[in-house]
């Protein structure tokens, strides 16, 4: 019997599902529904590349013709309004209806919405190429750029717009930018990289009001400082995409929540990426969600793999980086599993941190250095992580000691 | 065409490592095997134009340290996403302690 495959959502995860359903031998229907009207792209560049470079270019991970060649359906522009589970069908806002054997749910997060009146059209947001689109045309010198929030994606459009000379503030609530999953340590560096740069941080700053007239915005601060800004671009976080999966009756904690099969309640629907919260088997089963392109990807190949009845369960530990100027920064595991800090020095003013936890296991590593100074330390600590190894600090700490004899230990 | 070029001396790579060697214009990686084999590719990751030689080798494999693509540095081959085009290979021999690749 030949089984119906259909994947919502086309971004990295939904793509990198379909092809892997190819890659796989699966041979009957494989069709991707996804509401934007391009071909599956990849969003990291969005706030980076696609901002600074000559043109705007789109990073597509597959071509229509490999699409076509794979038999892969790409239906475009569309969204999924409801799944019927008892008929085994989702409803598409064309009127059309899809039926399906398995359902993979890979819809994304949005951005979080700020929840104050004011904002207008010169308040913006970035998720995909079209905002990306929109933002790039007003980056340029002497515009006035306000970044309200000091997380990954605004201080990568910060970078950006002073790369293209605009005057750039950034406003953040918490005491202090990139307060979760980067140590202190660590946005200190980033911090001060900004400020060598030009860009203005404003950090504990609450915004009290927004008033946007459509030519400019004005922010006023808690404090009483006010940031006007001929564009002012929100990145405060993200939120997954769940109405479908919730109006269908399955279960949402912090996004789809899905089993470490990445399957929800109902045994013929998967969900993968950001959309979804799974136990993180690395550390003893804990919930978690991901916004993180490397998740998406791994987990839209193994949703694949499991509706395809491979019963493999979620083993990777999660990994993430960011690219602002010249310095990256590279995290694996979850940071706020340690208990304790062992700093280890590198080449050029790099350095990694190492968390462990209180039983001496290693549990993440954050590191920032210019170019790709810590990736190859990063990663080694990151097969160590998933070895649940308990390394000796002073190892760790020790320059001339190197990982991957850790590793073989 | 014999255009052999010296790149480092051997001992400069350690096993299972890999090191960046420009020559030209053009950059390449160097490999040393787990093996003790010495093998040459294109310098750059087929994905986003990344120095290789800032990667992890394991086995007979590179990883990118970018975007962690990976491809076999014996043949060239990417190992699936986010890379799909194979890097180029060149010859290498060990000449007096010498490691030379043919850059043709």
């Amino acid at each position: 019997m030949t089984k119906a495959m259909i994947i919502i959502g086309a971004g990295e995860c939904g793509g990198r599902a379909a092809l892997a359903l190819r890659d796989l031998g699966f041979e009957g229907p494989v069709t991707l529904v996804g509401d934007e009207p391009h071909l599956p792209y990849e969003r990291p560049p969005l706030s980076k590349e696609a901002m600074t470079g000559e043109a705007p270019v789109i990073k597509a991970i597959t071509s229509d013709e490999i699409l076509a060649e794979r038999s892969i359906r790409h239906i475009h522009s569309v969204q999924a309004v409801a799944i019927d589970r008892a008929a085994h069908a989702v409803r598409l806002s064309d009127g059309s209806a899809l039926p399906y054997d398995k359902l993979l749910l890979a819809t994304g997060s949005l951005p979080r919405k700020l929840p104050m009146p004011g904002l207008g059209a010169r308040c913006v947001y970035l998720r995909t190429y079209n905002d990306a689109q929109a933002i790039r045309a007003h980056l340029r010198a002497g515009n006035r750029v306000a970044i309200v929030g000091g997380g990954f994606i605004g201080l990568e459009l910060a970078a950006s717009a002073r790369k293209l000379g605009a005057d750039v503030t950034v406003v953040e609530a918490q005491p202090r930018i990139l307060m979760r999953g980067v140590p202190a340590e660590i946005a200190e560096i980033i911090h001060k990289q900004h400020e060598a740069e030009g860009v203005t941080i404003l950090a504990g700053q609450g915004i009290s009001a927004i008033a946007d007239d459509g030519a400019e915005v004005r922010i006023t601060l808690a404090g009483g400082l006010e940031v006007v800004a001929d564009l002012a671009i929100i990145g405060i976080g993200a939120v997954p995409v769940t109405t479908l999966a919730a109006e269908a009756g399955l279960s949402i904690d912090n996004g789809i929540a899905v089993d470490a099969e990445l399957r929800t309640g109902d045994p013929d629907i998967f969900a993968a990426g950001d959309c979804c919260s799974f136990p993180l088997a690395v550390y003893g089963g804990r919930r978690v969600r991901l916004e993180a392109w490397r998740n998406a990807q791994e987990q839209g190949a193994l949703a694949a793999r499991n509706m395809l009845g491979a019963g493999e369960a979620h083993a990777a530990v999660p990994w993430f980086w960011s690219d602002q100027y010249g310095l990256t920064l590279q995290i694996a595991g979850l940071s706020d599993e340690g208990h304790s800090v062992v700093r280890r020095d590198l080449e050029d003013g790099a350095f990694i941190l190492f968390h462990l936890a209180g039983d001496g296991r290693l549990v993440a590593a954050s590191g920032i250095g210019p170019g790709n100074a810590v990736a190859r330390d990063i990663r080694l600590a990151e097969m160590l992580i998933a070895k649940r190894a308990t390394p000796a600090p002073e190892a760790l700490g020790s320059q001339t000691v190197k990982l991957k004899s850790l590793l073989a230990a | 065409m014999s255009d052999w070029v010296e790149a480092c001396d051997a001992e400069d790579i350690d096993e299972e490592d890999v090191m960046r060697f420009d020559h030209g214009g053009r950059t390449f990686a160097i490999y040393r095997s787990p093996d003790d084999e010495y093998f040459a590719t294109d310098g750059l990751c087929s994905h986003e134009k990344v120095h290789l030689a800032d990667g992890l080798v394991m086995d007979d494999i590179i990883e990118c340290p970018k975007h962690n693509g990976r491809f076999n540095y014996k043949t060239g081959a990417a190992r699936g996403a986010p890379v799909c085009v194979n890097l180029r290979t060149y010859p290498v021999k060990l000449d007096a302690g010498k490691v030379l690749i043919q850059i043709g």
